[in-house]
């Protein structure tokens, strides 16, 4: 460990990039050379990383099978608009933005608490229902609140949402993600996916694990919720019904379960190819069903799936100390 | 000498089957107590009992002297208890090192949030877990394996590797639910010299389910014998060798024992 050659193996060489990638998506939209469809693009690749990596918190790492992503990103949506469009309109952006997307996050955040107690007894297609369910009642819940402008929506959303705060929260959340999996309490949500009798007999605290897991998947599709919403400048409830939880599933189980790489894959390669097929009109919506059944059939964890780069892992997890195996105790 | 874990008219009824009916009897600190009885004796059940899988119709369990029934079975692993199963059951996509690192992870006193961000506190926590890992791998050979798939092991390491993490809970109590299942006699001897090995090591106290008697005779200080849920008998291993009631209902109407 000696010299200017080992400046791949910095400890901090991964925040400088990050930092430098920051930079440079604040400051690529003002040089001119990403038009406003490439920004969108951006944008939308970036919310939907999101989406997937919290999702994949509950569907990969913990292989529970939730359907009710969208209620939670609608939560998200919602609370961080009203914020901007209805309580402070007149807020500086630099300061409102970040704490709505915050508040965003948080109020999905607590809403995926009810869900995390209800998961501690019913587990796989009996959870699932009730994640539909939820979805149901936050969606039908929107619809019938007429300060958000019920089934119409909510109009005139200041645009918000930038290419570095996309990419500033998306850092966020693969970190934070990535801290929780390669922890005490990821290990205990992956115990709890391989076997959840034999996790308990190992003193894993299921209880707090799914809780754990639930929160921050659901604070996390709040954020891209507010992202959302503050994208689009217009949302409605019938924007976060069961195919848009359905759009996030197949970039989930597209890219890889229990997979930090899978997931930015899975978004990037779902949300590009929908743009990259839009010439072929309807038929578009065949192409990418048809490549998730292809998958099932050959890959069925995905293309990453319980795999991870590992430039995506904490240090400590890269390089493992192996010792010489000692003396046998059997003979 | 008190006793470690003690039961008192513990019963378990599912629907109209009693499948642990009254049984009192005590586990004293350190021995090795072996429990047999015919298939469906209620063996399994009572070692779910014990561990909190379910709780008991009625009855009491005592361990170090506090009643341990409605604890969680993660409170009750945390309080000392650890237990191997009938039917391998590892975490079979994760590797061999997060397989221990998972039972030694309820010593980790770090919270959620020190978990999300990462903090010093966890970092310091998570080195420590991987050492004193790596180290029990170690000790058991594992330690080159470290990074396979639980799944991927051969049968007897994975008999092993079962016995590692729950020792990695650092137990005063072990439970053994017929650990030597599927082995030849060769490898039961083995295994016999293993656990006579592991229970000196880590100074612990063993309550043993298995079928190769020679096995139970060889390492048990003390045999209890179950039939319908029912304790027919129990003692030294000679006295339930020559017990008639014990060798009819489980060994046969005649003969001796190997």
């Amino acid at each position: 460990m000696s010299g200017m050659n080992d400046w791949t193996k910095s400890r901090y060489l991964p925040s400088v990039v990050l930092f430098a990638g920051l930079i440079v998506t604040a400051i690529l939209p003002a040089t001119g050379l990403l038009n406003d469809y490439l920004q969108f693009v951006l944008v939308s690749v970036a919310i939907n990383a999101i989406l997937c990596v919290s999702l994949n918190l509950v569907n990969g790492w913990m292989g529970e099978f939730s359907v009710g992503h969208a209620g939670f990103m609608a939560l998200g949506a919602y609370a961080s608009a009203i914020l901007t469009v209805k309580l402070f309109p007149a807020a500086p952006d630099i300061l409102l933005f970040p704490i709505a997307v915050l508040i965003g996050g948080c109020v999905a955040g607590l809403a995926g608490i009810p869900v995390g107690i209800l998961s501690f007894k019913t587990r796989g297609d009996y959870l699932a229902i009730i994640t539909l369910a939820f979805l149901m009642i936050v969606k039908s819940g929107l619809e019938n609140i007429p300060y958000t402008g019920g089934p119409r929506g909510l109009l005139g959303i200041p645009r918000l949402t930038t290419v570095a705060w996309a990419y500033f929260w998306c850092v966020v959340a693969f970190w934070v993600i990535r801290n929780l999996v390669y922890s005490k309490y990821g290990r205990g949500i992956a115990a709890i996916r391989e076997d959840e009798i034999a996790a308990e007999a190992m003193g894993v605290n299921t209880r707090t694990a799914k809780l754990v897991a639930f929160v921050t998947s659901s604070f996390f599709a709040g954020v891209a919720g507010a992202l959302f919403a503050h994208q689009l400048q217009f949302i409605n409830p019938s924007s976060f019904d069961i195919l848009k939880s359905t759009e996030i599933l197949v970039m989930v189980y597209l890219g890889g379960v229990a997979s930090l790489g899978g997931s930015l894959l899975g978004a990037g390669v779902v949300t590009i190819l929908t743009q990259c097929l839009q010439p072929l009109g309807t038929w578009r919506m065949v192409v990418l069903p048809a490549l998730l059944v292809l998958l099932m059939l050959f890959r069925p964890a995905g293309i990453m799936g319980y795999r991870d780069w590992n430039w995506l892992k904490p240090r400590i997890f890269t390089k493992p100390r192996l010792e010489k195996s000692k003396q046998a105790p059997l003979q | 000498m008190s006793a470690l874990l003690e039961t008192c008219n513990l019963t378990r009824q599912f629907g109209g089957l009693r499948a642990i009916g009254d049984l009192s009897l005590s586990v004293n600190r350190r021995e090795i107590l072996g429990v047999i009885g015919p298939n469906g004796a209620g063996k399994t059940t009572f070692f779910n009992l014990l561990t909190g899988i379910y709780p008991p119709s009625s009855g009491d369990i005592l361990f170090k002297g506090n009643s341990i029934v409605g604890l969680l079975p993660s409170q009750i692993a945390r309080l000392g208890v650890a237990r191997t199963f009938q039917n391998i059951r590892l975490f079979r996509r994760l590797s061999v090192l997060e397989n221990t690192r998972i039972a030694y992870d309820s010593q980790l006193p770090y919270s959620p949030v020190d978990a999300l961000l990462r903090t010093p506190r966890a970092r310091v926590r998570e080195r420590e877990s991987i050492d004193a890992s790596m180290e029990l791998l170690e000790l058991f050979e594992l330690g080159s394996m470290a990074n396979e798939c639980a799944g991927d092991l051969s049968y007897g390491s994975q008999r092993r590797l079962e016995i590692v993490r729950a020792l990695a809970l650092k137990p005063t109590l072990l439970l053994l639910d017929e650990p030597a299942a599927g082995m030849n006699p060769y490898e039961a001897m083995q295994l016999t010299d293993f656990l006579r090995w592991v229970h000196g090591k880590f100074s612990l106290t063993i309550v043993l389910i298995e079928h190769h008697m020679q096995m139970v005779m060889d390492l048990c200080d003390r045999i209890e014998v179950l039939e319908f849920g029912v304790r027919i008998a129990g003692g030294k291993p000679d006295e339930v060798k020559a017990n008639p009631r014990v060798v009819e209902a489980y060994l046969g109407t005649e003969g001796e024992l190997p």
